[in-house]
């Protein structure tokens, strides 16, 4: 993944070609229009990074539409008479595609009827508002596990084990939550840095363990998962963690001070936690783009060898970026016990953890690329809850769409090949191998 | 086979790196490529074996023309090429990536390697290639890597062999058994296009000579009719001194202080054993002797990078024998590693950031840990223009740089913050005659600022062109002092083990007692 990173930074470079104007001609303006459209166009034939993604989403819903047609009963029986009626096959399959996606849109952003209802009378501002709540309410602890998680792939470290940080900066967030007795001013920072250092310490060992003994942290953080659930099993059934007179499995439940508070009146679930997720985007675009602690995490994620001839401790580093990789990671614990369910139950965080390495992957492990990939995939899961209770159309076709996305934008050739997209990246990168400097 | 390239042009963006270039290599025939580093020979090559596209211009191969999307089609008509910078599997042995992709297999697909090894034994013997089958090919020294990336071209029956700065790594000795190889090639019929930067080697092996300068063919000759002065100032376009002019050095305190210094390699052998040496401001000492008898763990070990088993280091009094690399960065020690592309550089990232690769967390290039990327970027348009560095801008990638080039950015790096030890190890590696002379040259300014200076060299033009005092390493042990008017041959035969004044001086020394050793010597063959 790593050595994909050249092509992409070359990319400009290459697409100058022929974009200076032609010495004489028309008039200077006319030229200068007919160039840009001409760099434009150039642009867009190329298979830069954003292009292959608007590409590799288009191609996923127009997979996912076949999916549609094919697994909807309707659908086939009008097309069994395509004989008899063949207006009424094609009719019926756009309206079951186009039932499907617009309930998908209106399920994840907004309906565009509510809107206007809304805007016309004043009233019904929170139906209308709901699913892009819905959404950003979703997105929140996927943009904090992916960040973490991409910061990891950026520096060459794999960690997997953004599940098993998440329930442990859950465990966290929780103990502070119901251990601390301060106004909330004081006690949700506490909680918020609670479940920061929950994942901090889930991360920090595997670092650890990969600096001392170099053993892989794909192995230990995936093994930690395991660790963590069933240390989370284990505290819900024991004081202090679980629910007094509870026979359940079931945590104490956080304090008022301790819960993030929404961010638009009661009914609208987005809470301050987005901000949370906001600002740790931004604040790591600028770290990696920025600080010399990126830059150092970025050499180490390149060529180790080069990092430490020029004076940096690879261990050290491996540890910090396991450990602001699960600091991460346990901010998104905290944020959905903070932000929406307030108490802790067995197998907690789903499989946010798991949907966060997608994320990072998506959002080609930039900050910024992760934070729209999360919106992307937020949306497609809660658009695709209101599809599956409106038209019938199953919760696993949104998967499935997931799954295409992102297959097609980890194979940038295939995306190249199917839409005949100019190949920017040829150069010495191809060629780049180890050797010995000659 | 016969090849000819006729108005090849490669633009990258703005840069144009061939340039309307026409080249002729009749059957038979060794034809060397010359030109300054950025000249546009690796490109070309490129070009010619698939691996670029080129703008405009036309391949042909006896006469046919021929386009190739990819190398394997290259491949498929009969061209071989050995990259500049290797293309071998580290993990495999050299039989497997000998036949990788072209792997003889038994029925349903099962690979046949008793097949592959018998094959590769064969064309081993009747080419005079030496290398067992089933070594693993990170596990070998350098010289004989490039024997397998021979092997496999000549095992896709190449026709025409591309050979891309092939002896950049080699000691004089596997360069001369090189040419042997090329010359019976050449008698079978093959064609070899072979690149290089060394005068001497293309005056004793090639047929002809093609040079280009800045991605255009300057001119054809052949070494009947050239010498070395004459192809220097053809390739740089001006007249090159050879050897730099320097005053006699004036030694102050010693500010590098070995004494009984012992390093052991990754398999824990003693490859440096009981070093003494002083380096002093003001003098450049360069330390003469077969790759792999130590010198590569003795810089790593100065630099920080390898611990040390024994011994103290001192760097102006202060022990530095237990420092990391960033301690002995932060001392003063500048460090010019063996191999640029492993340890000097990280390709992908942009010429600006490698210039300031160990420094990049100090002022003026960051506060407060927040790095200053404009001013960053200014030092890169200085140094850029301060080393003649060839890059289109200094945002690229490094790996876009020509091999050279790539050199000239690490030297750039370590000759602009205050040091006291410059620490420089094949300093000129892949360099042209050009670029030797300004990096010799910035070598003694350094040298005469006060900077103590130690070169490692296996080049023994550069050892006694640069050393104010020159110290022969073999075996993990200096063998001896000289002063650089010592003949060649002597230091020759000090490299070879042959001459050992202490040895001689503690008489019945056993070691060393065979030359030959020193030919097949590799890193870590040194005191099991
Ligand atoms: N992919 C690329 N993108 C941009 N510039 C490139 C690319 N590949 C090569 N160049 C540029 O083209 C020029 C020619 O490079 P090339 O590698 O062919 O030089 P060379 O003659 O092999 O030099 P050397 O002797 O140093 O190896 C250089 O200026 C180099 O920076
Ligand atoms: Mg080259």
């Amino acid at each position: 993944m790593t050595t994909e990173a050249p092509t992409g930074e070359a990319a400009p470079q290459a697409s100058s070609i022929g974009s200076e104007q032609p010495p004489s001609g028309d008039a200077p303006g006319q030229q200068r229009g007919k160039a840009a459209f001409v760099k434009l166009l150039r642009r867009l034939s190329e298979a830069n990074v954003f292009v292959v993604t608007v590409l590799a989403i288009f191609s996923a819903l127009v997979l996912g539409a076949i999916l549609i047609l094919v697994t909807t009963p309707a659908v086939l029986h009008s097309w069994g008479r395509i004989g008899s009626r063949p207006g009424a096959a094609f009719s019926t399959s756009w309206r079951t595609i186009a039932a499907a996606y617009s309930a998908m849109f209106e399920g994840s952003l907004f309906a565009p009827s509510a809107i206007s209802h809304a805007v016309s009378t004043g009233h019904g501002w929170t139906t209308a508002l709901t699913p892009i709540s819905e959404t950003l309410v979703s997105a929140t602890p996927l943009i904090l596990a992916g960040t973490g998680v991409a910061i990891g792939f950026s520096t060459g470290v794999f960690n997997i084990g953004a599940q098993g940080q998440l329930i442990a900066g859950a465990l966290g967030a929780l103990f502070v939550g119901f251990e601390v007795h301060a106004p909330i001013g004081v006690h949700l920072p506490l909680v918020i840095l609670g479940g920061a250092a929950g994942g901090a310490i889930a991360g920090f060992i595997p670092g650890v363990l990969k600096a001392r003994t170099g053993a892989h942290e794909v192995i230990t953080t995936i093994m930690l998962n395991y660790v963590f659930l069933d240390l989370l099993t284990y505290l819900l059934t024991t004081a202090p963690f679980q629910q007094p007179g509870q026979a359940n499995a079931i945590s104490r439940t956080m304090p008022s001070t301790a819960i993030l508070p929404h961010l638009f009146g009661s009914t609208l679930r987005v809470n301050v936690g987005l901000l949370v997720a906001l600002a740790v985007s931004l604040g790591a675009a600028w770290f990696t783009r920025r600080s010399t602690a990126g830059f150092s995490f970025r050499v180490i994620g390149l060529n180790p060898s080069a990092g430490r001839t020029a004076g940096m401790d690879v261990r050290r580093i491996t540890i910090l970026v396991l450990t602001l990789s699960g600091a991460l990671a346990g901010l998104a614990g905290m944020a959905t016990l903070s932000g929406t369910d307030f108490f802790l139950s067995t197998g907690y965080g789903g499989n946010i953890g798991f949907d966060a390495i997608t994320v990072a992957l998506l959002g080609r492990n930039r900050p910024l690329g992760v934070l729209l990939g999360s919106l992307l995939f937020a949306a497609l899961i809660t658009g695709g809850r209101y599809m599956q209770a409106y038209t019938g159309v199953d919760l696993d076709l949104t998967t499935v769409i997931q799954a295409i996305i992102v297959f097609f934008v980890a194979t940038p050739a295939l995306v190249r090949e199917v839409f005949r997209l100019r190949d920017q990246g040829e150069g010495p990168t191809r060629i780049l191998t180890k050797g010995w400097g000659g | 086979m016969k090849l000819e390239l006729c108005g090849i042009r490669k633009t990258f963006g703005r840069l144009v790196a061939n340039d309307d270039v026409d080249l002729t290599v009749e059957k038979g025939e060794i034809h060397c490529l010359l030109g300054e580093n950025g000249a546009g020979k690796s490109t070309l090559m490129n070009v010619l074996f698939g691996l670029l596209r080129p703008d405009s211009g036309e391949i042909r191969l006896d006469g046919e023309p021929v386009r190739f999307a990819n190398p394997g089609e290259a491949v498929r008509r009969g061209i071989g090429m050995v990259h500049q910078h290797f293309m071998l599997v580290p993990v495999f042995t050299v039989a497997e990536n000998i036949v990788l992709g072209f792997e003889p297999t038994r029925a349903l697909g099962w690979f046949n390697r008793k097949k592959a090894n018998a094959d590769i034994v064969r064309l081993s013997q009747e080419f005079g290639l030496d290398v067992s089958p089933d070594a693993i090919v990170e596990d070998l020294p350098v010289g004989v890597q490039q024997r397998v990336e021979i092997l496999k071209a000549l095992y896709r029956d190449a026709r025409l062999l591309i050979l891309d700065e092939p002896t950049s790594v080699l000691t004089p000795q596997e360069t001369l058994a090189l040419f042997a190889v090329m010359r019976s090639l050449a008698t079978s019929g093959r064609s070899i296009l072979f690149i290089t930067h060394k005068l001497k080697e293309v005056l004793a092996v090639a047929d002809r000579i093609t040079v280009m300068r800045l991605g255009r063919v300057v001119g054809t000759t052949t070494p009947e009719t050239a010498d070395e002065k004459e192809l220097a100032s053809m390739m740089v376009g001006r007249s090159v001194e050879l050897v730099v002019q320097k005053a006699p050095a004036s030694p102050r305190a010693t500010v590098l202080e070995l004494r009984g210094l012992v390093v052991e390699d990754d398999r824990g052998l003693r490859v440096v054993d009981g070093v003494d040496l002083d380096v002093h401001a003001g003098e450049i000492v360069a330390i003469a002797g077969v790759q792999g008898n130590g010198q590569t763990e003795l810089a790593e070990a100065i630099a920080g990078l390898r611990p040390i088993a024994a011994g103290t280091v001192r760097l102006d009094g202060r022990d530095l024998s237990s420092a990391s690399p960033r301690d002995a960065i932060r001392a003063g020690i500048a460090h010019v590693p063996e191999d640029r592309q492993t340890d000097g550089l990280v390709l992908a990232l942009s010429v600006a950031d490698n210039l300031v690769l160990d420094i990049y967390d100090l002022a003026p290039f960051a506060r407060h840990g927040s790095r200053d990327l404009a001013t960053v970027k200014s030092n890169a348009g200085e140094k850029l223009a301060d080393f003649d560095i060839r890059a289109s801008d200094a945002e690229v990638p490094v790996a876009t740089l020509s091999g050279g080039n790539q050199q000239k950015v690490i030297l750039a790096r370590e000759l602009s913050r205050p040091i006291k030890l410059l620490l420089a190890s094949q300093p000129t590696r892949g360099l042209d005659v050009g670029s030797i002379e300004y990096v010799h040259e910035r070598i003694v300014a350094e040298r005469d600022k006060g900077v103590a200076v130690l070169i490692i060299s296996s080049e023994l033009d550069e050892v006694l062109a640069l050393g104010d005092r020159i110290a022969v390493m073999y075996r993990g042990r200096f063998t001896g002092f000289c002063d650089p008017s010592t003949g060649r041959e002597q230091i020759g035969l000090m490299m070879a083990g042959v001459l050992d004044e202490s040895a001689a001086l503690a008489a019945g020394a056993a070691e060393g007692a065979d030359p030959a050793s020193s030919v097949t010597l590799s890193r870590g063959s040194v005191h099991p």
